[in-house]
């Protein structure tokens, strides 16, 4: 698989890991009203589909920096990839 | 139909005109008290096991493709109960004890065969660990030997025991482990519920719930609605995506895993060896071709096909542990869609749709489980109790914070 850096143009998925959805940059507040419920289904909950997937992809052996990749699950094809630090930036919604 | 050496002999004088199908074709009844949901390994001993051990009838098994199109007939047969936490072991022991009765009880050849299992250790904190899993496993009623690297080479003298980097210092071995014919298991229990009663209706995608105030009332199918009484599913890496028709998130991921078999070589493996120091393991199947396996990919898939860097990556294992592999052609390669849980353990529960229970989480290790998993997958169903050996899998153990662990690496389903 081949993934398109958005400052490096396509690298092979080889120098990447994986960490799953990229609904795990929205991170829950820790201190807020039902905090305990919230980080139990953030840590372990997950949607899972067969199709589009936007996931975080962590550029280890290149440029360190975290991607949300979009991949559809049942053909591997990757349909984008954006820097998750623009993304979070943007208003947080993976 | 029962199976004897006497009725082969007969059919073989017959010129074998006299064999049967092992099960009907039926059509969906309109009405169920047991709807059991995916006819792979784990639905259909579910289903074998509610009506000849649990006594209990009007039971359907509702399979998507053909029974056994999934994992079932896509594994690498491997059977064995070297765990080491609590929460796993007397389970993996269970099923270990009803593999060894299976084929006398389902009266039919799964060619479960306890050829061992030797997990080879390469350092001395590693020989410390393995001691320690082997003692886990002598409390839990199961079998395991340490061996020292001469003991090692005694049984398998093609290792390369004096690889630089990891030369093996020894091996836990499980003399009880060993194989199983996948697809014969499927068939076995098929069999064996379908004489019972059980309706094994494939080609019968569910596509939804009937849910009612809490209850579950039924299913809808592409052969359309089916009411029930208790509904189970076991549907292994599709869980998640049958499970949201219900309004359920799973602590699932699904993961490909692939696996591949070389061209057919004369007696050369001596049981399942895993190697300790990179993800590979490797067996012999009866008609000669070698067995192995690694790592999944490590990315969310349903393809039921993975890609040429793990290849690479199992090959490489395979070289260092055993460099005589790379003489061996490969066959075929292919993928299993496996439903990776969030601490690498099972799930056998309750849901909180009263009357909905889920079989799932199996990770890539659920064949040595069908047995047990049927049976307590039943006795759930059956008894709205957990199995003693099966009570640790719960759903909202997540929440609870008691996750069942083995490898310690935490909610990360692609490195269980
Ligand atoms: C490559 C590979 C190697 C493995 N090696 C081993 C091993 O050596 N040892 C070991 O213990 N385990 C191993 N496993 C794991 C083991 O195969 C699985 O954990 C186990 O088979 C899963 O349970 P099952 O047999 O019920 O699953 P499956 O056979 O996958 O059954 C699930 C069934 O549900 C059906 N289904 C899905 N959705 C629906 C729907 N909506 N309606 C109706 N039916 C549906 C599917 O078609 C399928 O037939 C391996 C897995 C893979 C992929």
């Amino acid at each position: 698989m081949l993934i398109p850096h958005p400052l490096l143009g396509p690298r092979d998925a080889q120098e990447f890991t994986y960490l799953g959805d990229a609904r795990l940059i929205a991170r829950p507040d820790g201190m807020a009203e039902g905090a305990e419920a919230a980080f139990a289904e953030y840590v372990y909950l997950r949607d899972n589909p067969a199709g589009v997937h936007r996931e975080l992809w962590f550029h280890e052996q290149g440029d360190r920096s975290w991607l949300i990749v979009t991949r559809d699950t049942v053909t591997h094809r990757i349909l984008g990839a954006e820097l998750a630090r623009d993304v979070k930036l943007k208003g947080g919604a993976a | 139909m029962r199976f004897s050496a006497l009725r082969v002999f007969a059919e073989a004088i017959r010129g074998h005109k006299g064999w049967k199908p092992l099960w009907r074709n039926p059509d969906p009844q309109p009405a169920y008290d047991y709807v059991i949901v995916g006819g792979g390994g784990h639905g259909l001993a579910t289903a074998y096991y509610l009506a000849n051990t649990f006594r209990q009838s009007r039971i359907a098994v509702l399979e998507k493709g053909w029974l056994g199109s999934g994992n079932i007939g896509r594994n690498t047969t491997i059977i064995r109960s070297n765990y080491l936490l609590p929460g796993n072991e007397p389970f993996y022991e269970f099923s270990m004890k009803l593999w060894e009765g299976l084929e006398q009880a389902f009266n039919f050849n799964a060619m479960v065969s306890q050829r061992g299992i030797l997990n080879l250790f390469h350092s001395d904190g590693q020989r410390d660990a393995y001691r320690r899993r082997g003692n886990a496993m002598l409390l839990a009623g199961a079998d395991a030997e340490l061996l020292d690297r001469e003991q090692v080479r005694a049984m398998a003298p093609f290792l390369n025991f004096d690889n630089a980097r990891f030369p093996i210092k020894g091996g836990l071995l499980q003399r009880r482990a060993g194989t199983a014919r996948h697809d014969g298991v499927a068939w076995g229990y098929a069999r064996g519920a379908d004489m019972a009663g059980v309706d094994l209706i494939q080609n019968c995608e569910v596509t939804g719930f009937r849910i009612e105030g809490g209850r579950i009332r039924g299913v809808e199918t592409s052969r359309g609605p089916i009411a029930a009484g208790k509904v189970g599913v076991a549907v292994a890496g599709s869980s998640s995506r049958v499970m949201a028709a219900a309004g359920l998130r799973l602590p699932i991921e699904s993961h490909v895993l692939q696996a591949f078999v070389s061209e057919g070589l004369k007696p050369t493996i001596p049981g399942v060896i895993t190697f300790g120091a990179g993800h590979f393991y490797v067996s012999q199947s009866d008609k000669g071709g070698l067995v192995f396996g690694g790592d999944p990919d490590g990315y969310n898939s349903y393809a039921q096909r993975g890609n040429l860097p793990v290849v690479e990556d199992v090959a490489e294992s395979g070289m260092a542990l055993m460099p005589m592999i790379g003489r061996a052609r490969l066959l075929r390669i292919w993928g299993g869609i496996m439903d990776m849980s969030m601490d690498g353990s099972p799930i056998i529960d309750r849901t909180p749709v009263e009357g909905l229970y889920l079989n799932a989480g199996w990770c890539y290790g659920g064949f040595k489980a069908t047995p047990a998993s049927g049976y307590a997958f039943a006795h759930l169903m059956a008894t709205d109790t957990p199995h003693d050996t099966a009570r640790f899998y719960r759903l909202d153990r997540f929440a609870r914070g008691h996750v069942i662990d083995e490898k310690g690496v935490g909610p990360t389903p692609n490195l269980h």
